[in-house]
């Protein structure tokens, strides 16, 4: 019989009085990467860390490789792989060693060398961990996660500190693990690492799934009745809502969201009028949004990428409010 | 048995190359020997033909509390702070598994502690009495104690107060534990408060059966079996691993 890689059902924790996961249900197979997503706060850890097998589930159940993590702990832990958020490694132990020392937990570990080469870590391998950037800590966790052969990896925010190169090295790697038929389960505040990298993306939001699907499934969903596209901050709304014929809103500073279908004839009279005002168009999403978008219309928040550039946009919109209080 | 054997031999590498963990273990036992047994400031027993007779077995407790007590503690406290111990929780390397990895590096490292302090105390002209046998449990007994007292507090406090309270108790126990200072120059109250602790009753012990060569006192056996039924008892009930 075929066992899930994973099967989260009915999956309920609380602490105390506090709901974190409130009747979560979804599955991986085994050579896929499942995407959870969602903002801080909701759920994403909890969940993680009930099939890790750190937390007893309130109510539910979870399995993994069809085993329960917690009562059959000495048969899963063999056969799983575990990134944490941060830490959980002796920090004044050097990378080689403390890939030696994990390798020697399992039965039939990956070579050392060959992990060191694949993760770009040869060059530090004689580092402590605490002198480590914060993306050769993620790279050499991701490391320790491996070397066991884990037929099901937790990567909890892998690509937390990493910057664009150490990114396309994990993403290869995890791409790597599936193919080998690793079931991958990757929570992320990263949408494009979703976006590139999941087969199905379970999207959470105050402990319940508000969406879920492949990213292209999700990314087309509800979007056909609208245009969405990025350009300079501030422009005049109601003018480019009678060049198209329906309702313009400036949803954040530069992210214009039109309601009109998403018809050639339609992105035709947008594209005009932006080229006759002569506007700088960073992107126009017709019919297929980001999975951004998606996520911003199902959590009502920016994800963590977002949030980075969010600082300077409201400073912008306070100083032209301040500008505006002088001049009446 | 493999994870639990490479486990053991981290734990005794990274006390071993911690400076720290080895001024603990060695530099401040071997200083205070040396010290207190060349230059007579001291008050020693009556009857103690030299001081050293009287300093090495206390400063063999002293090496026995600083590693089972305050390296474990502070290593372990800290390794719980950084999430080594919850990662650890996700591996094949059960929790037992990991405590006794721990156990035997402790007894590791007093194994490396017993072959310097011995001949340095011998090479200072102390003559160890007979009764090794009775030496050697009392040793384990202190272990178990002080490894339980250093495992609640790393299992249940923040790293930061495990350090504080770990260097605290050291200099407490250092001086209330007969280790340098006999417990007869103590006033009354504080002398029968130091006679409860494991400190006290280890050095007791062994000044008793390597050091004079008499027999170990009842009351010596008492305390230190108690200590090390309590403290692991506690320890097991309040130790948090995340």
């Amino acid at each position: 019989m075929d066992v899930a890689a994973l099967a989260v059902d009915q999956l309920v924790v609380r602490y105390g009085e506090r709901t974190a996961v409130d009747g979560i249900s979804f599955s991986a197979e085994p050579g896929s990467v499942l995407g959870l997503l969602g903002p801080n706060g909701a759920g994403k850890t909890s969940t993680v860390e009930t099939l890790e097998g750190y937390r007893r589930p309130t109510s539910g159940r979870v399995r993994v490789l069809g085993l329960d993590p917690i009562n059959e702990r000495g048969a899963v832990v063999s056969r799983i792989g575990v990134m944490l958020q941060r830490g959980g490694v002796y920090p004044t132990m050097g990378a080689e060693s403390v890939l030696r020392l994990f390798a020697s937990y399992y039965d039939r570990p990956l070579p050392t060398a060959e992990l060191l080469d694949r993760l770009d870590l040869r060059r530090v391998a004689r580092t402590p961990w605490r002198r480590l950037s914060g993306g050769e800590q993620q790279r050499l966790s991701l490391a320790l996660a491996m070397v066991g052969r884990p037929e099901v990896a937790f990567l909890d925010e892998p690509s937390a500190g990493m910057d664009p190169a150490a990114r396309r090295v994990l993403w290869d790697v995890i791409r790597g693990l599936r193919d080998d038929g690793v079931a991958v389960l990757l929570t992320t505040h990263d949408l494009e690492e979703a976006e590139r990298l999941a087969d199905h993306v379970v999207i959470v939001d105050r402990g319940r799934i508000v969406a879920e699907g492949s990213p292209a499934d999700l990314a087309r969903s509800g979007a056909a009745a609208e245009i969405r596209f990025g350009a300079t901050a501030g422009l005049d709304a109601a003018a480019i809502g009678r060049a198209v014929g329906g309702t313009v809103v400036e949803e954040r500073p530069g992210e214009y969201l039109v309601g009109v279908a998403a018809s050639p004839a339609n992105v035709a009279r947008l594209t005009t009028w932006l080229a006759e005002q002569d506007v700088a168009v960073a992107d126009i999403r017709a019919g297929r949004q980001r999975l951004e978008d998606v996520f911003l219309r199902l959590t009502g928040q920016p994800s963590a990428a977002e949030e980075d550039r969010a600082p300077r946009a409201r400073g912008r919109r306070r100083g032209g409010r301040a500008e505006r209080g002088r001049g009446t | 048995m493999r994870p639990f054997l490479a486990q053991a031999r981290a734990e005794v590498l990274m006390t071993l190359r911690n400076g720290e963990a080895l001024l603990l273990a060695l530099g401040i036992p071997v200083l205070l020997l040396v010290f207190f047994s060349t230059v007579d400031v001291l008050p020693t027993p009556p009857g103690t033909a030299d001081p050293v007779d009287f300093l090495a077995p206390g400063i063999l407790a002293l090496a026995v509390m600083s590693t089972g007590l305050v390296s474990l503690a502070i290593a372990t406290g800290f390794q719980r702070g950084y999430g080594v111990l919850k990662r650890l929780g996700t591996t094949p390397l059960s929790r037992p598994g990991l405590l006794a990895a721990k156990i035997v590096s402790v007894l590791a490292v007093e194994l490396v502690q017993v072959a310097i302090l011995v001949p340095v105390g011998v090479a200072l002209g102390w003559r160890p009495e007979g009764a090794v046998g009775a030496a050697l449990v009392a040793v384990i007994l202190g272990t178990v104690a002080f490894s339980g007292l250093g495992l609640l507090m790393a299992g249940a406090l923040k790293p930061e107060l495990t350090l504080a309270l770990a260097n605290g108790l050291y200099l407490v126990l250092l001086l209330l534990g007969g280790m340098v200072v006999p417990l007869a120059s103590l006033p009354g109250p504080v002398r029968l408060f130091a006679r409860a602790l494991p400190a006290a009753a280890l050095s007791d012990a062994l000044r008793a059966s390597i050091g004079t060569g008499g027999a170990v006192p009842g009351r010596s056996w008492l305390v230190l079996a108690a200590w090390a039924v309590a403290a692991p008892l506690a320890a097991a009930r309040l130790f948090r691993w995340e």
